[in-house]
């Protein structure tokens, strides 16, 4: 075998074993100098990039990949951890990496008079590496370590400005509602444990029967990785986290934040996919019930984001209410796709649902990179205070103006075609869902054309007369998100090709999920 | 804090090095008996906490320099991670346990005995990778605890508490 | 009916400690509170491996007789509960040293006169 292929095989653990070594390596690194630490961090996340590129080349061909730790072969019956690596997890790792370096190059210069970086490089590359082993891991209770490592680092970070009363308020509300959810995620593991005497999750898909307390292991999964991505009403603590934390810490802890959304995609259609095919009517009560929390959460979000004047506050509504498209498709993807005839729709809104978390992401993380050098240049959060800095700061008007179109779903943005997927199949099951979807992107508009006029348009104001651009290691950040917007948004039936139909195929073939571990049972 | 009268101190001075030895026992002998990494480290860094508290803050910090004790942290974690990648080069895949069986130079193996299954009595010279890893946790441990006490206490000496 | 105490044990310690999560104002009470529902977690988790007449999983000096593995205690979740402790004791240090910046922030632990973030 040849460097390549080697290099392929043994990828699973390195793209999660790279940045825990970086995350390690960079206190001592930092003792040197503070650019070598910095260029330090961005090599690790590089080579990781690298990594998962030469996998989801392999991927995306030949099918699920398998990575046993400790042993050659695997064994039945299976007692090792093992890292499960399908089309839906690589394309999750993908959007992880894209955050990750768009975050280290933007806090080069926005966080330089910061002291403390050795700990806070470390901490992003902790989260980083969390965040990558929830999306490739095939064993649920491996699963629930990288949920809290995530979670305690998350929470260090957003507490990072501590001469700040709000931050701690927002880290201490975050922290106790992540470990109390991360406790009940243990007990339904014990409960898988109990009754069928795996961890694997190829193995428990497999195996797994309706019972009653299948049903409160299901309950308690879907609620606390729903309160972890942020649906209504759990969703409390995303508007002051993501408001108050560092924002090029926000753009890492978004993609933390989608990780748990992967989980609430495994449970539903992997792990529990044998139990729903039998039984039809709960299957149709989970999706109904999903259906309804969601439409909630969009409209919840979108109707506290008009009346917010802490700019990176409002952004974090504008969040909640994005997550909520997401399940609705997951929600309608439960309903439908045991029905024969509309299993068409089913599959159109998954594939609208899958390519709305890469578009959420990099639309919402543009717009947090905005609000950040807003306050990098004028120490200004509130609306109110803001005026007239489209003559000083141009470039980022222009960044501004993208993310606008993006998330209201204008094109030709990315927005649009992930939305556009979605009304469509949401019509078809129901027209009522997708008119009150519609109707929460128009109001998005409006709150951001709001945003702009107020914060960039308006008169000058003379405590604004020295503010300059910010500097180009963040005008590079926002630039490379805002490129791939639109290049997503001209070219989209490129980008569903090949990566958003294989990912959804991927996850809807559940019986090859399974072989691939248990080999043929 | 202040520091506690003459015979609590002598006490501690005295009980200290046994809180060590034994809490170094349980780290070495993790895989023979219940106890590992983290369990011994537990118990070293609360030997460590009761001289802390016996002789007060001000003589601890006077000693013990926290840059020194993140060194120590990172160097067991890089330690840890260390053998997982030495797993990757020799044994062939990650975290591959390489040690088991080898034979380093005539007659000697580091760790690398195969032990009978079944009830023996212990050798310690079994087990492969995992005693030098519950070293790396052990340590990681010690250094870990034992500074997220000592930044407490730093933290509450401070002048702005003292209201 | 014997078997059964600890399962009861368990749920009663997690609604303790969700009551004083929810329901006190203290700071430090409410990080108790998460400290005891961890308890009644870890403690749910090692009864599920619990075989009756069983000695423990480890294999030096058994006492003689014993059949193994079949007369042990399950192993698998005691590690299952090792790392779970571990974790316990991290998040403790993390919540303790927040409570420590909020106290010497505001000058209260009191939950009502922290709130700044309202609406």
């Amino acid at each position: 075998m040849n460097l390549l292929d080697v290099l392929i095989q043994h990828s699973p653990p390195l793209i999660v074993a790279v940045p825990l070594l970086g995350a390690f390596l960079t206190p001592l690194v930092g003792r040197i100098n503070e650019k070598v630490r910095n260029i330090f961090a961005l090599v690790m996340i590089s080579i990781t990039g690298f990594f998962i590129a030469l996998l989801a080349s392999d991927v995306f061909t030949n099918g699920p990949r398998v990575y046993v730790f400790g042993a050659q072969n695997l064994t039945l019956p299976v007692v090792r951890v093992l890292f499960e690596v399908d089309s839906l997890s690589i394309f999750m790792a993908i959007v992880t990496f894209i955050l990750a370096f768009v975050a280290l190059v933007y806090s080069w210069s926005f966080m330089k008079e910061n002291d403390g970086l050795d700990k806070y490089y470390t901490l992003v590359l902790l989260v980083v590496a969390s965040t990558l082993g929830m999306e490739l891991t095939g064993d649920i209770f491996n699963f629930f370590v990288f949920l809290e490592i995530s979670c305690i680092s998350s929470c260090a970070l957003i507490a990072f400005w501590v001469h700040k009363g709000e931050s701690l308020e927002a880290a201490f509300k975050y922290i106790v509602i992540s470990s109390i959810g991360a406790l009940f995620v243990l007990f339904a593991v014990g409960i898988f444990y109990a009754q069928y005497n795996a961890l694997n999750i190829a193995t428990l898909a497999n195996v797994i029967q309706f019972t009653f307390l299948d049903k409160v292991a299901l309950v308690l999964l879907v609620v606390v990785l729903g309160m972890k991505a942020g649906l209504v009403p759990m969703h409390m603590w995303l508007p002051d986290s993501y408001g108050e934390a560092p924002p090029s810490v926000t753009i890492v802890i978004i993609g933390a934040t989608q990780a748990s959304l992967y989980g609430v995609f495994r449970m539903c259609f992997t792990l529990y996919s044998g139990a729903f095919q039998n039984i039809t009517i709960s299957e149709s009560t989970i999706g109904l019930i999903i259906i309804m929390l969601a439409l909630l959460t969009i409209l919840i979000g979108v109707l506290m984001a008009l009346i917010q004047t802490d700019f990176r506050r409002l952004i974090g509504f504008v969040a909640v209410a994005e997550i909520g498209y997401i399940f609705l498709t997951i929600g309608v993807g439960l309903v439908t796709l045991h029905d024969p005839d509309m299993i068409e729709v089913g599959k159109t809104a998954m594939q609208g649902g899958i390519f709305h978390i890469i578009n959420d992401c990099l639309d919402v993380g543009l717009l947090f990179l905005v609000a950040g050098a807003i306050y990098y240049a004028t120490r200004e959060t509130s609306l109110n205070e803001m005026s007239g800095l489209a003559r000083n700061m141009r470039c980022t008007t222009i960044f501004f103006l993208i993310g606008l179109l993006a998330v209201s779903g204008i094109p030709p943005m990315n927005g649009f075609a992930s939305k556009l997927l979605i009304y469509q199949s949401t019509y078809q099951l129901n027209p009522i869902i997708s008119i009150i979807a519609i109707l929460a992107s128009i109001m998005l508009l409006a709150i951001f054309v709001k945003v702009f006029y107020s914060a960039f348009l308006g008169p000058k104001i003379s405590k604004f007369e020295n503010v300059k651009e910010v500097s180009k290691s963040m005008l590079i950040g926002m630039g490379v998100v805002s490129c791939i917007i639109i290049i997503f948004g001209l070219f989209p039936n490129i980008v569903i090709h090949y990566l958003v139909e294989p990912a959804v195929n991927a996850l809807l073939n559940n019986a090859q999920y399974i072989s691939v571990v248990l080999g043929g049972v | 804090m202040s520091e506690m009268s003459k015979i609590v101190r002598t006490i501690s001075n005295v009980i200290f090095p046994l809180i060590t030895i034994f809490g170094l026992y349980v780290i070495a002998h993790g895989h023979l008996t219940p106890g590992g990494g983290f369990q011994g480290g537990a118990v070293v860094a609360s030997g460590c906490i009761m001289l802390l508290a016996a002789y007060g803050s001000a003589w601890a910090f006077e000693r013990i320099k926290e840059k020194r004790l993140t060194a120590f942290e990172s160097l067991g974690a890089v330690w840890f991670i260390g053998v997982a990648f030495l797993g990757l080069f020799v044994g062939g895949i990650f975290f591959a346990n390489f040690l088991v069986g080898l034979k380093l130079f005539d007659n000697f193996t580091l760790f690398g005995n195969i032990p009978v299954v079944g009830s023996t009595l212990a050798d310690i010279n079994t087990g492969g990778v995992l005693p030098l890893m519950n070293f790396a946790v052990g340590l990681k441990v010690i250094a870990g605890l034992f500074a997220v006490v000592l930044v407490m206490a730093y933290a509450s000496s401070l002048k702005e508490w003292k209201k | 009916m014997i078997y059964n105490i600890p399962f009861i044990a368990v749920v009663v310690m997690i609604f303790i400690g969700l009551y004083a999560v929810v329901f006190r104002r203290n700071l430090i009470k409410m990080v108790i509170g998460i400290t005891i529902i961890e308890c009644g977690v870890n403690l749910f988790l090692i009864t599920l491996g619990y075989r009756e007449g069983g000695v423990a999983p480890i294999y030096t000096s058994l006492p003689k007789g014993t059949r193994y593995p079949s007369e042990m205690v399950l192993p698998v979740p005691q590690a299952l509960t090792l790392t779970s402790i571990v974790i316990g004791v991290a998040v403790l240090a993390l919540m303790l040293s927040l409570v420590m910046h909020i106290y010497k922030h505001y000058g209260t632990l009191d939950v009502r006169k922290i709130r700044r973030l309202k609406e």
